[in-house]
């Protein structure tokens, strides 16, 4: 099996698309009229929030498809997505902190439904690692971690629409609505141009981790494997002083 | 709340690219030392391998790493 084929080009596409998207950002999308430069933060809050969700239901489904196959690589997979997403999950705790602040003058508001759903999603992923990591089994430890993932990973969508469904008005802004947000083409085009830039870098990095996690896992194998040679290689080795 | 102006929202947009910019290269950073820590390793293991090999045939030169 191998991880990391392609990773080199992806890993180039990722960093043309980043560099192609900020640039738009700066460089060719208008500033918004009712939020001004501050709203520049939009391109990289909720792409990074869209792919850090779509990591965790990522995570779900190779969670599930561990258990159906029982094929390690998919636990592997499910492991390192979610961890990918984690990760972006604080940039995009982080950038919508700093956003809130410039534009409605509060880092956190409590009683916005969106933002506390992300942050409980966000804090149910932070259990994983206890979870995982409690478990010494390796077998049980990737089954249990795998049964969370696929609850959790069910869990993110349902969370989100339910969010939708029981609020008509709030502060937090619509992107994914039936108007696409009601945003420019130009705006509309850098947006997409940062989201597939931020697909690209979790796809990067999960293959970056994957291939790393991979060979520590063979070296540890062959590791083994070598110690338990040694000690008929050095009976029969001779004697020296 | 009305717009902030550019001399105000500047620090704001800055601070939020910057903390994404810093969280990827911290990341990118510790898988970096993990890789370099996983070549020490693989050299460690392969010098074992030698090492057994020249037990087994004691005529064997070492292979370069």
């Amino acid at each position: 099996m191998t991880f990391g084929r392609g990773l080199k080009p992806l890993s180039i596409a990722t960093a043309v698309l980043l560099t192609g998207a900020f640039a738009l950002v700066f460089f060719y999308a208008p500033n918004d009229a009712d939020q001004g430069f501050v709203q520049k933060i939009f391109y990289l809050h909720v792409p990074l929030a869209l792919v850090a969700l779509g990591g965790f239901v990522a995570g779900g489904f190779y969670g599930l498809r561990f258990l159906r196959k029982g094929d390690r690589a998919d636990d592997l997979r499910s492991y390192v997505v979610i961890h990918q997403s984690v990760i972006l999950g604080v940039g995009v705790l982080a950038t919508g902190m700093i956003w809130a602040k410039a534009s409605w003058g509060h880092w956190w508001v409590w009683d916005e439904p969106t933002l506390v759903a992300f942050l409980i999603v966000f804090l149910l992923y932070a259990c994983y690692w206890p979870l995982r990591f409690s478990i010494e089994d390796p077998e049980r430890q990737a089954r249990y971690a795998a049964v969370f993932a696929v609850i959790a990973g069910a869990f993110v969508p349902l969370n989100f629409a339910a969010v939708r469904f029981a609020q008509e008005a709030v502060t937090h802004p619509r992107v994914l609505d039936q108007s696409g947000g009601a945003m420019p083409g130009d705006m509309r085009l850098t947006f997409l141009l940062a989201l597939a830039a931020m697909v690209c870098l979790i796809v990067t990095l999960c293959k970056f981790e994957l291939t790393a996690k991979h060979a520590r896992i063979r070296l540890r194998a062959l590791r083994r494997r070598l110690a338990g040679d040694e000690p008929a290689l050095r009976s029969s080795a001779p004697t020296t002083v | 709340m009305p717009a902030l102006p550019l001399d105000d929202a500047g620090p704001y947009v800055a601070a939020a690219y910057l903390i994404f910019l810093g969280l990827v290269l911290v990341y990118v950073a510790i898988m970096a030392s993990k890789v370099a820590r996983l070549g020490r390793d693989i050299e460690e293991l392969s010098e074992l391998v030698d090492d057994a090999d020249i037990e087994r045939e004691p005529g064997r030169a070492r292979e370069p790493a």
